[in-house]
């Protein structure tokens, strides 16, 4: 159990433009650690650079407390599955998870016993004389992962695993890996363009995006708080609402795309800079305004799209520019068209940086929806 | 049913006759090697007996053992040193990053438009000066470098994920042991291929060994069924027939053996 230190890293293909710049991440021992971002962010190339496969251009790289950047995969003892399973077509199963121990000349009895184990804890006892192409998706990735896991390499790395997944088997082998990680109690660093994978699986994440961090912490956190409008948008489904914000210095009144306003208690108003401002919130936090609710408080709106879902409804206003999201409990009978009134709590809201996206106030209550177990016990 | 019937039976007239046309000549040569001069002449197809003269002749004739195992030698040392050298090639052309890969490739293939007889010249004196003339290096060693061998393995090998290298780096495997215990297994049809078109074509290689050998020592036996004609005023045609029919056996059994082995490696590729 080995941790992974990314120091100023950075890759540049043509010396020019870096497609990886100044990364600074520290992966602790034993964490589920989740790389997540848009294609062509970066992440893969990162994970690769962490591999072996792709070249340092500058910065380093410690696994453990040694610098690897000139160490061949071989020797940064870590394990990786591929997108594509990349196993080997023309050996058996067991020949693919022993392939690893061979090569390392491990004794055959011992190699047979390592991989029956792995075999039994994954499932495959019953395929191991087959060849992959016998095996269906879900059956050849167990593999890769079983081969994974039989080097008891202390870092596995995977490469969007799951996504030649159905939808099904990838929420099962989800929790199928998560459980293997915690089981092992190996580092693991995965990469995913899912978000949904990265908030159910990771310790922690960090968000790519262009070569640079956006973010890094517990998943929650992340959610709860983003650091910028790139990440408030990847995180979460629907993504949070974004509009443009001004504030009144003298009564500390926020007025949302000049249709909504809202009071922000004055001492906070001294912490917003009076200054190109925007604003966030996530669709849940947008709530039906009752009727007995004060009219200053309430906000009417033209629906424009409704998504009733069974547990829950998302309906679509125009706000400005912007399509806005709103995220109901319950089966909401609303129509195309309908005015509804709705509300919004100034504790929920998040205040970017109009210009360098940056969080300025982050939200103080995210309302009811954070439970604490002891309320069930 | 009716008419799917008859289709069935149009296509297999079709082909049996085609299939006739095309192998009558071995056919008529089969046929020839139990005539006796007589016979020939008289222009008949089917002999009258089945008489094995002609090919106890043959091999008294000629060392005809001698010529196989000459062939058999020269042949599978060619098909051997081309499928190394080329798949060495193809591997290093499509697994090895260097400067001006692309331009190399494209210079070895662009080999393959010089015709081999415009090179046999410069060949034939490093032989010679190597002092080769009559050796199996001599008969064999110019044929292993071969672009379109080498072009064909390198399509082959680009097809294998890249992953798999990458996969085998990790697992700590070095560039030859995964030459040789990836590729190679991967790439066992196309390997079949390029064996068997290097097997026949050098079997059936006539002007090289001719120019090569000038005894009997190391000569092949294409040059055999030559000598088998010219020895004497008036061809004895039965008995190089025989001699055809004893050369075209081996060639006839790689085929269907090789035919095999590429049926199987190709529908291995397909329910992939």
């Amino acid at each position: 159990m080995k941790k992974v230190e990314l120091i100023d890293l950075s890759k540049s293909y043509d010396k020019q433009v870096d497609v990886i710049s100044n990364m600074n991440v520290t992966i602790e021992p034993g964490e589920f650690f989740v790389l997540v971002g848009p294609s062509g962010c970066g992440k893969s190339t990162l994970l690769r650079m962490i591999a072996g496969l792709e070249d340092i251009t500058s910065g380093t790289l410690k696994i453990g407390d040694v610098v690897v950047n000139n160490l061949p995969p071989s020797k940064r003892d870590l394990s990786m599955v591929f997108q594509n399973y990349a196993l080997y077509p023309h050996l058996t199963v067991h020949q693919n998870i022993t392939f690893g121990l061979s090569v390392k000349k491990v004794k055959k009895e011992l190699r047979n016993l390592r991989s029956s184990e792995v075999a039994e804890m994954l499932g495959l006892t019953e395929f191991l004389h087959r060849k992959p192409r016998e095996l269906s998706g879900g059956q050849r990735q167990r593999v890769a992962l079983a081969r994974a896991i039989v080097s008891e390499a202390p870092i596995c790395l995977m490469d969007e695993p799951l996504s030649n997944l159905d939808a099904k088997l990838r929420a099962q082998m989800r929790s199928e890996i998560r459980r293997i990680q915690r089981q092992l109690g190996i580092t693991m660093i995965y990469v995913t363009h899912d978000q949904v994978e990265a908030m159910t699986m990771g310790d922690r994440i960090m968000i790519v995006h262009e070569g640079k961090i956006q973010q890094v912490g517990k998943p929650i956190d992340i959610y709860n708080c983003p650091a910028n409008p790139f990440v408030a948008t990847f995180i979460g489904a629907p993504p949070m609402n974004l509009g443009s914000l001004s504030m009144e210095p003298n009564t500390a009144r926020l007025k949302i795309e000049d249709h909504f306003i809202l009071q922000l208690p004055i001492e906070e108003a001294m912490k917003v800079p009076n200054k190109n401002l925007m604003i966030g919130i996530r669709p849940e936090h947008i709530k039906p305004a009752t009727i007995d609710m004060p009219e200053n408080e309430k906000f009417h709106v033209e629906v424009t799209n409704v998504e009733i879902l069974g547990n829950e409804t998302v309906f679509s206003f125009q706000l400005g520019n912007n399509e806005w999201k709103a995220k109901w409990n319950g089966q909401w009978h609303i129509e195309n068209g309908d005015s509804i009134p709705i509300c919004l709590s100034v504790g929920s809201i998040c205040i970017f940086d109009g210009e360098t996206g940056e969080l300025i106030r982050k939200p103080s209550e995210v309302g009811s929806f954070v439970i604490q177990k002891e309320v069930l016990l | 049913m009716k008419t799917s019937m008859l289709k069935k039976g149009w296509l297999y007239f079709l082909l049996t006759t085609t299939s006739l046309l095309v192998f009558f000549p071995v056919l008529y040569a089969f046929m020839i090697s139990f005539m006796t001069g007589t016979e020939i002449l008289q222009g008949r197809f089917l002999p009258q007996t089945f008489s094995l003269d002609n090919y106890v002749k043959v091999f008294q004739r000629l060392p005809l053992v001698n010529y196989l195992l000459n062939s058999f030698v020269v042949s599978l040392s060619v098909m051997f040193g081309q499928l190394v050298v080329c798949s060495l090639a193809a591997y290093a052309f499509v697994f090895i990053p260097f400067k001006g890969r692309d331009f190399i490739f494209f210079l070895f293939i662009s080999t393959m438009m010089i015709p081999w007889e415009a090179t046999m010249i410069p060949n034939f004196f490093t032989i010679q000066k190597l002092d080769w003339l009559n050796t199996y290096q001599g008969l064999s060693l110019p044929f292993f470098a071969l672009a379109f061998g080498t072009f064909l393995l390198r399509q082959h090998f680009k097809t294998i994920p890249i992953e798999l290298h990458e996969a085998s780096q990790i697992a700590g495997l070095s560039r030859f042991s995964f030459f040789l215990r990836v590729i190679l297994p991967v790439s066992k049809t196309s390997l079949v291929t390029l064996g068997a078109y290097g097997f026949l074509t050098t079997w059936n290689m006539y002007l090289w060994p001719l120019l090569i050998t000038t005894n009997s020592s190391v000569r092949t036996v294409q040059i055999g069924l030559k000598q088998l004609q010219s020895q004497e005023m008036s061809t004895d045609w039965g008995v190089v027939m025989a001699g055809v029919i004893v050369v075209i056996v081996p060639t006839l059994l790689l085929l269907f053996i090789g035919q095999k082995q590429l049926q199987k490696g190709l529908s291995q590729g397909t329910i992939k």
